[in-house]
């Protein structure tokens, strides 16, 4: 591993000045189980790294508010996994934490650093999005606050600015009744990232949401105000067109060594219909998350 | 290069000041500087889990953390998990059951099996599975493996 200067802020303004000053020669170190195989591979180089984990305000917390569950970045994926409200309101998110890696790598890993990390493949992106996640986020022009669908760009990119960082997300509590379910394709269980990675969600207003990832640039979200999906009265035929239509945005990489671009787009359909019955299922069961 | 910067561990109840260079993983030190070569390193990309150590009660990859993140903190490898010079219950599963085979892989196993164990007394065969998710065995001994967590579970450490 090539070296770096390496900090450790205790204040998110300190950050802030930190990354603020080296713009992108600086990365965030928070969970590292991105970032550390990056450096030793060269992939990343640095010339400073900074340590976020000793900020007292970012460190592992889960904040119910009134409206919202703040996740603090932070938090790691056994935490959020494990948290009594965000099982009982958001358990598309707790069952897509729950693939992510190993227990090692959960232990590690943050909810914050997947999403900033911009995979494609990141599993908890889907459920993010589906449940209108927010981010917070500190910069040297203060805060603000972005939907998660207008962060993402591509893979690896976001619209992160110079001197910014996502210091939480927040998760509105639904309003509704929602049924909701991440389901995923990979190789193998137990490490490998997504081949195919979705979440629906359906509320008791019929209006159904879908977002996937692993099978173009950056996670999409898709709505179906319609309710036609939802619709126990609907043909399988009407469905098979509406969800056409929301999946269209799928472009697979044929380049990728994961899966080719036709049986990604097969498992993206089988999944999308899965899914919708599984929530459709849930929500009928009285789920109230 | 960069300077070196100081650091607190305790490693098996033991503390240690150490000089580390920033981009020296918690692996190295745990190896190179204070030679507790139980802990290996394998895949170095948080796949195969031979470098897994406990780190402040949790187990993690240890070529996967910088070993100035650790600063202050507390390290237990599997040189700290039976008494000093003998086995514990869980290790000697591992013998009794056939799960070492190579061996290369047993360290993480067995700190992986041990943090199991601490959450969840009695696994099922599908929680040790998933507690395990995180550890390969190129020699294929998951069945003797999953024998000797049971093994130890059915009767823990007195």
């Amino acid at each position: 591993m090539r070296t770096f200067a390496y900090e450790r802020p205790v204040t998110v303004d300190e950050a802030v000045l930190l990354l603020d000053a080296h713009g992108p020669d600086a990365r965030i170190l928070a969970g590292g189980t991105d970032l550390i195989i990056r450096l030793r591979d060269g992939s990343l180089q640095p010339s400073l790294v900074v340590d976020i984990k000793r900020i007292p305000e970012l460190q592992a917390g889960i904040d119910v508010r009134d409206d919202v569950v703040s996740i603090s970045s932070g938090t790691v994926m056994t935490d959020v996994a494990a948290h009594p409200h965000v099982r009982r309101h958001f358990p598309a998110l707790v069952e897509a934490a729950e693939v992510v890696g190993s227990v090692q790598i959960r232990n590690r890993a943050t909810l914050a650093g997947n999403v900033c990390n911009a995979s494609p493949a990141a599993d908890t992106a889907p459920p993010l999005l589906v449940y209108g996640a927010v981010l917070v986020i500190a910069g040297p022009a203060g805060q603000r606050r972005l939907a998660l669908d207008d962060f993402f760009v591509s893979s690896g990119r976001t619209t992160l600015g110079r001197g910014e960082l996502v210091t939480a997300i927040e998760l509105p509590f639904p309003v509704r009744h929602v049924g909701a379910t991440h389901v995923r394709r990979t190789r193998r269980r137990g490490h490998d990232l997504a081949s195919v990675t979705l979440c629906c969600a359906v509320d008791d207003a019929r209006v159904t949401r879908i977002a996937y990832g692993s099978v173009g640039p950056r996670p999409y979200l898709v709505v179906d105000e319609s309710g036609l999906l939802a619709d126990p009265g609907a043909s399988e035929a009407q469905r098979a067109v509406t969800l056409e239509r929301l999946l269209a945005a799928a472009s697979p990489s044929p380049r990728s060594m994961r899966a080719s671009p036709e049986y990604r787009l097969a498992m993206l359909h089988l999944l999308a219909r899965r899914a919708l019955r599984t929530a459709t299922t849930r929500l009928a069961e009285g789920s109230t998350a | 290069m960069s300077d070196r910067l100081p650091i607190e561990l305790t490693v098996n109840g033991r503390h240690r000041m150490l000089q580390v260079s920033p981009h020296h993983t918690l692996l190295e030190v745990l190896r190179d500087d204070l030679e507790l070569t139980g802990t290996k390193e394998c895949c170095l990309v948080g796949e195969c889990g031979a470098c897994t150590v406990r780190l402040e009660g949790r187990i993690v990859d240890s070529c996967l953390v910088l070993a100035v993140e650790a600063d202050g903190r507390e390290v237990t490898t599997v040189e700290g998990l039976g008494p000093e010079g003998s086995l514990n219950r869980l290790q000697q599963s591992f013998l009794d059951e056939g799960g070492v085979q190579c061996g290369f892989c047993i360290p993480g196993q067995v700190m992986a099996a041990d943090d199991l164990l601490r959450r969840i007394p009695q696994p099922t065969v599908g929680q040790i599975e998933d507690g395990l998710a995180g550890n390969l065995c190129r020699c294929g001994c998951y069945e003797q493996i999953i024998a000797a967590v049971q093994a130890a579970a059915q009767e823990p450490e007195s």
